[in-house]
Formats: C-alpha cells, structure tokens, sequence
C-alpha cells in the first residue's frame, strides 16, 4: 500500500468528471423546488435521460446529438409529472416517486439491445495557453464542455435568483403561491416550465453518465445519484453556489475511495463505497446549521398543490 | 381615534365620477356574492364599502381589481369602459389594491417584495432610492433590506402601501387595512391616506369598524347580502343607524348579572416559551393570575406571541422555562388531553387544522376532543349516539349553518365552523378556558351569541382567557385588561379603570420597562 501513489491532479481531474452528473440534476431540481414543487422524480428523469442520449447517440454517431436528446428525453418524462401535479393536482410526493419507478423501468425496456454497445467519444475542447499551464491546467482546463457548462448553469442559476425579475418571479410563486398569484402571476405556467428546466438538466446529468462518464449503458446505472442531487438541494439550503460545494465534496470522496481501494488499503470495501454519501451529508449538515438554517430557506410552498379559490 | 379634521373630499369632486359601476353581478355555484351592484367614486374622495362578513365587499373589489371577473355589468373609468382580465390590467389602469392578507413574501426582503409586484422594468439602485424616497414622503419609512418576515405587522402593510404607491395610482383599493394594526399605527395610516386623497388619489376604504370610518371617509356604500342597501354621506348617519343598515336589524348590547371572583384559578409565573415560527415571537418572562368568574382581555396584534402563549396554556408544548399552576399545582408537563380532563378548555385561533380536523365529520371532530370529558368512549369503543347528539346540540345550541353531524369540517364556512369550535368548547363546563380571537370572520349576531355565551359561562364561575385583535369585544366583555407585546405583557387593569390613552400605551408596549 503506497498513499503517495495516489496523483492529486488526476484526484482532482477525475472529481470534476464524477461530480458533474450530480451538480447538474441538483441545479436542475433547485429551480424546481424554488418555485414551489417537490419532484421527486429525478433518478428516474436522469436515467431516462442516460438511454435517451445513448440511443440518439448510437444510431446518429454524434454524441453532441446525444447529449441534446438526453436533455429532450428528461424534459419529456418531466411532462408528465407537470400534469399530473399542476393539472390533476396530485400529491407530488408519490408522483414523484411513481416517476422514478416509472423512468427506471422505461429505460430498461428501451435499453434492452443496447446493452455492451460503446458509444461514439465526446471530444474535448482545445482551450489553448489555460490548458498548457503545468499542473493547474490539467486539472481545470483539459475537460470536456459538459463540465464547463455544469459549473456555468449554477452560477447562471444563482444570477438568475439574484438579479433578474424572472428569478424573482419563481421565487415569490415557490415561497408564496397565493400572494402570487394576488400579484397576477401565473403559478401554474411558472411551475410547468420551471419542472420541464429541472427535466432537461436531470436528463442531461444522465446523458453525460452514459455518453462521457462511464461511457456504456447498463440497466440502473445512476445508481442513486438522482437521490443525492435531491439531498444536495436541501442541504445546500437552496443557495446555488452552495451546490458546487456538495457536488464536489461527493464526486472527490467517490474518486478518492476508489483510488485508496486500488492501492489495497486495508478497510472494508462496503465502509469505503459509504464514505462518499456519509462526509456528504455531514459537510452539508454543517454549512447548513446555525444562521440561515434550512427552516428559514425551504421555499414557503415547497410541495403545495396550488387550486385558484374564488 | 384622533382628533383630526375629515377632508372634504367632494371638493375636488368633477362632473364625471373616476370609477363607477353599474350592474355588477357575480355568482358563485350557487351563491350569488354581488347582485346588480351600482358604485361610483369621485377624484380625491375617501370612500367607504361597509358590509358584515359575507356581504360581498371582497368579491366586489376583486372584480375592480381584475382577479375575478364579474358574470355581467360594466364598469367604467373616467368614462371609457374599462374590463380588467387580471390585476395587470388594473395596475395599467392605475388602481392598486392593498389586500387583508398581506401579498408578501417572508423570506424576501423588501426590495424584492417590491420589485416582484411592479409591472414595469427598472433598475435596481433607481428602485432603491425610490422606495426609500416615497416611504419618507408619506410617513411610512422602510429599509428596502429587511427581510419581511422579521417586521412587525404595521411594517409589511408598509410594503403593499409603498409598492402601490410607486405606480402612482389614482385609484387605491384598501381591503380591512386596520384589521392587523395597533392605534398608533392605525392614526399614522390614516395620516397617509388624507395626505393621498389631498393629492387627488381615491380610496376604495373596506372595513366594518363603523368609528374608524366615519372619522376618514367622505361617503360610503353598505351592502348586505351582495345588494347595495344604500350609499349615502357619512356624516348624515349615526354609527348605530349604518350599524343597522349593515346587519339588518339592531344589535343588543350583552349583559353581565353578577360579577362574583373566587379564587386565584391560574397562575403563570416567569414564563417563557420559544416559538416555533422561526419568524415567530418567544413568549419573555410572562405572569398572569386569573380568578374563577373572571373574563381576562388579552390584547395586541396578533404575531405578538398570542399563538405561542396558545400553545403553552393549552398543552401543546411545554413550557421553556417558569411555572403554570392550576389550582395550585404545577401542571407544566400534562399535555392537552390531561389538562382537557382537568377542566382547562381552549380554542385555537387557526380553525381549519388547529381547531378542527378539516377532512372529519362534525361528530369525529367532537369525538375527539371531549371522549375523555363527556364520556364518548366506553372500554374503549365509541358511544355513536352520545356524540352524534353532543354534535348535535352544538349544532342546534349555536345555530351553526350545517345539514347536520355528518358534514365534513371543512364544508363549513369560516364563520359556521368558528360558531361550532367555539360551542364545542363551551359546553364542555370548563374551568379554564382560553379562547383565541373568539367572534373572527362570524356576522355581528352571532358575534354577539357568542359574547354572551362566554359571559354567562363566567357567570357561573368559569375563569376566561380571551385573546382578541378585536379591541372593541375586549372592552365589552372582559373584567381585566392587558395586551401581550413582543411577546410580553404588562400588568392586567380593570377594563373600567382604563381610558383610550391607557390602552393605546398598553398595546404599544410603552409601558413595558425591561
């Protein structure tokens, strides 16, 4: 066993690669939740997602192609958690859970033949001069635009909540729904687009698991990444740049775990794989406790089914 | 309440009206709420919409304000037809409405507050100093980075006024905007208002506290039952006189025979009880004594503490810190059912999901909260007859409006279900009992049923807690005054004892020294 056998950069290099599934579908469900709904759905979004993307990809040979349809293919799924909850009012808990039951089985009806098949590589960008800087330029700048454009969607979301009117608007429906809608805004089309946004990222996050990140496609390969995203949320008391932290703390402990299992260190492989979820949780737990505690930051309407009275 | 000089608004008044209404009628499954309603409002005036609960003054200024449309009539401004779709219509048509329940949100902060309600692009600084600017302009000061969920009551009405405002509106709609407010902030409000209708700007003024009225507004419209009884000036009527163009008929005063106190029944000593609202008030160091016989007035706006002094009497929590003694003994740890079984009432201000369990019927709903004290169980199974006849007499005693037992709580209308929470109670011969905003959202008739009641249950020697917004029943009916501030209270004083200064200094808080 040899710790010093373990490269920081690649550490590094690699944390961003795994984290990236998760930032994404965390990203996705907080403007969700934002304005006001609870999806449940996103294990189940993202692993339609995943066959969508790999599917498009396989037969058109474009993995760009892919990763669009990866995106279409969680939106789509996302539409039928909007109506059934905004339209047919349903109880968005089992909805959501019903989504996800539903995605996973969905994907593995349509990922029957695609099983073993290796997808067409996603070329990385050349960024020229960043990426030749020794060291700090492995690490950051020679990965692929995915990545790039996980870390940009959060701060686009954080910008969106903290600088524009439409951010504002999502706001005022999730934290309020019938103070709202006493403003004249339209909660249930606010909502509806605010759940196809948080489809399209949580079929994105899974597209990049089948197409860059594994890349191959095998039945249930989210492997409860879509919960995570969900708890990220929730720890990161809905703040946005709060979910960069999360993510990467996950993704870092899920590459350091398996680096410490190559070199044979001598600690159960079950306590190891745990690691991850569990230095999570609690690095949350703390950012989260004392001022702003999630008590305060939970969108007021957080689940609430929203009927027009009178 | 103040002494100031009503404006005349009628003297700024022009040949044509700048709203007026003719026709308005809107059903709703089968209640008609607004029949052949016929409104016009000069520039410049403080108009009046007078009504008892029910009578339609909501429905009617939400179809001005565009959240609801009328099924026919027309509605005109400065005589062009005018048929708002939504509330941006009628913020085009520069009409604001202040609501009864805030349109705020609690986790935003001022500026946001503001920002989300205006139709029009600006910039954030410009909008800033806007706010800050007009808020001083009209008495009304505001930080634009608090956030709204830690400000007093008087405070976020602020906010709805200050964000009306800034669309200069000619028209503003003010729905019960005294309901939350303490004196002093009522006669600042009022202030505000003159200053706008001076400036040209007509009120739409809904309340159905007759003083406050005629001390504002230029005329007035009552209406009852979703007709329009009358419109006349305000200064030509006598507030019994529009009392009883309001409800219909006359109002008795309630009586109180005797006034025999026996002993000290509760005693709170150094209480303090954390909120579970995180925008909530604690309860701080709280003591009270109530005597058998007596009825104790709690004032203040509610937000105050009412709820969590709520919790702490009734058993739902316990307490943080200090004594509650029953009879002398400590009873601090006993939950709401022992203490029910101990002859300590209560009712709760929240009666859907507090008071009632909304998706039960009236009988389960009895059953639940009197099984131990009128003996609805029996080895464990349900006496059906017992309860369903308990349901019953409530039903009939207190007059509530209901087919019958079997109803689901939440058919009920606010004012019914309040009548049948209140009855439940009651009849139960409590002790104790402490009641939260008792007569809220019912007619005045049976208001005042109600009132007697509790009169005559502390006749009989029952110790009463009200807590009530409702200044004007505390005084009625209480024997002791006192008002429960941040969270603290000041000594309690017989209600005879106390003039309008006294009471005024009491809800402020300015007799609290720490």
């Amino acid at each position: 066993m040899d710790i010093s056998s373990i490269d920081p950069v690649i550490l590094i290099a690699s944390l961003m690669v795994s984290s990236t599934s998760i930032l994404l579908a965390a990203t996705g469900e907080l403007i969700v939740e934002k304005s006001g709904v609870l999806n449940l759905g996103v294990e189940g979004m993202m692993i339609i997602g995943a066959i969508c993307g790999f599917i498009i990809c396989v037969e058109f040979k474009s993995p760009f192609l892919g990763l669009i349809g990866s995106a279409l293919g969680g939106a789509l799924l996302s539409m039928i958690f909007a109506a059934v909850t905004q339209f047919l009012r349903a109880n968005q808990v089992a909805s959501g859970l019903a989504l996800t039951l539903f995605g996973l089985g969905l994907a593995s009806l349509l990922g029957h033949s695609y099983t073993g098949i290796k997808p067409p590589y996603l070329p990385k960008p050349n960024i020229p001069l960043l990426s030749d800087i020794p060291i700090v330029g492995k690490m950051l700048f020679q990965h692929d635009v995915v990545v790039y454009f996980s870390i940009v969607s959060v701060v686009a979301a954080w910008f969106l909540f903290q600088k524009t009117k439409l951010g504002l608007i999502v706001k005022a429906v999730g934290e309020n729904q019938e103070s709202a809608h006493a403003l004249g805004y339209n909660v249930i089309r606010t909502r509806v687009i605010a759940i196809l946004v948080g489809g399209s990222f949580a079929g994105l996050a899974g597209g990049y698991l089948s197409l860059v990140r594994v890349p191959q496609w095998t039945e249930g390969m989210t492997a409860g990444a879509g919960w995570i995203a969900l708890a990220l949320v929730v720890f990161s008391g809905w703040k946005p740049l709060r979910l960069i932290i999360g993510a990467y703390i996950f993704g870092g402990f899920t590459i350091l775990q398996l680096n410490l299992q190559a070199i044979g260190i001598e600690l159960s492989v079950a306590l190891l794989s745990m690691t991850p979820y569990i230095v999570t949780i609690i690095a949350l737990v703390l950012i989260s406790s004392g001022k702003g505690r999630v008590g305060t930051s939970t969108p007021g309407s957080l689940g609430k089914v929203f009927m027009k009275v009178r | 309440m103040t002494s100031t000089r009503p404006l005349t608004g009628t003297r700024q008044s022009q040949a044509i009206p700048l709203l007026s209404l003719s026709g308005i009628t809107k059903s709703f499954s089968n209640i008609v709420a607004n029949s052949n309603i016929k409104l016009s409002l000069n520039h410049g005036e403080i108009h009046a919409l007078l009504g008892e609960n029910g009578a339609g003054k909501s429905t009617l200024v939400k179809i001005i304000y565009g959240l609801i449309s009328a099924d026919s009539g027309e509605m005109y401004i400065s005589n062009t037809k005018y048929r708002p779709k939504n509330p941006k219509d009628a913020r085009k048509n520069r009409i604001g409405m202040v609501f009864q329940h805030f349109s705020l949100f609690n986790a935003m902060n001022v500026y946001e507050n503001i920002a989300v309600g205006l139709d029009d692009s600006f910039s954030e600084l410009d909008l800033r100093y806007r706010i800050i600017d007009l808020s001083k302009k009209y008495g009304l000061p505001l930080n634009p980075n608090d956030v709204v969920g830690n400000l007093s009551a008087g405070q976020q009405q602020r906010i709805e006024i200050v964000r009306c405002l800034l669309q200069s509106p000619k028209l503003l709609i003010m729905d019960e905007p005294t309901s939350v407010l303490n004196p002093m902030e009522i006669e600042q409000l009022f202030n505000t208002l003159r200053k706008l209708a001076s400036e040209g700007t007509s009120i739409l003024y809904i309340s159905h506290k007759l003083n406050e009225v005629k001390e504002l507004c230029n005329r007035a419209t009552v209406l009852r039952g979703g007709k329009v009884i009358r419109t006349c000036n305000i200064k030509d009527y006598s507030t019994a006189e529009i009392a009883e163009l309001m409800v219909g008929n006359s109002v008795k005063a309630t009586v109180r025979t005797n006034k025999i106190f026996g002993e000290t029944l509760l005693k709170i000593q150094n209480l303090y009880q954390d909120s579970e609202d995180p925008y909530g008030i604690s309860i701080k160091n709280l003591n009270l004594e109530i005597k058998s016989g007596q009825i104790l007035g709690i004032g203040g706006v509610s937000g105050n503490g009412q709820e969590e002094l709520m919790t702490a009497l009734s058993g739902e929590l316990k307490p943080k810190k200090g004594k509650i003694l029953f009879n002398g003994s400590l009873i601090n740890s006993l939950n709401s059912e022992e203490r029910r079984s101990l002859g300590i009432f209560s009712a709760p201000e929240e009666r859907l999901g507090h008071a009632a369990c909304p998706d039960m019927t009236l009988s389960d709903n009895v059953l639940i909260t009197c099984s131990k004290t009128a003996n609805l169980t029996k080895y464990g199974f349900i006496q059906k007859d017992l309860t369903k006849n308990l349901a019953q007499n409530i039903i009939s005693k207190f007059d509530v409006r209901t087919k019958d037992f079997s109803s689901l709580a939440s058919s009920l209308s606010g004012g019914n279900l309040q009548k049948f929470v209140v009855g439940r109670e009651l009849l139960q011969n409590p002790k104790l009992l402490v009641i939260n905003q008792p007569t809220w959202g019912v007619d005045a008739a049976a208001a005042n049923f109600i009132r007697q009641a509790i009169i005559n249950l502390a006749e009989a020697g029952t110790a009463v807690i009200i807590i009530s917004q409702d200044l004007d029943e505390l005084l009625e009916v209480s024997d002791d005054f006192t008002a429960l501030v941040s969270g603290r209270i000041s000594n309690p004083r017989p209600v005879g004892d106390l003039g309008l200064k006294d009471i005024g200094e009491m809800m402020s808080g300015t007799l609290l020294d720490d």
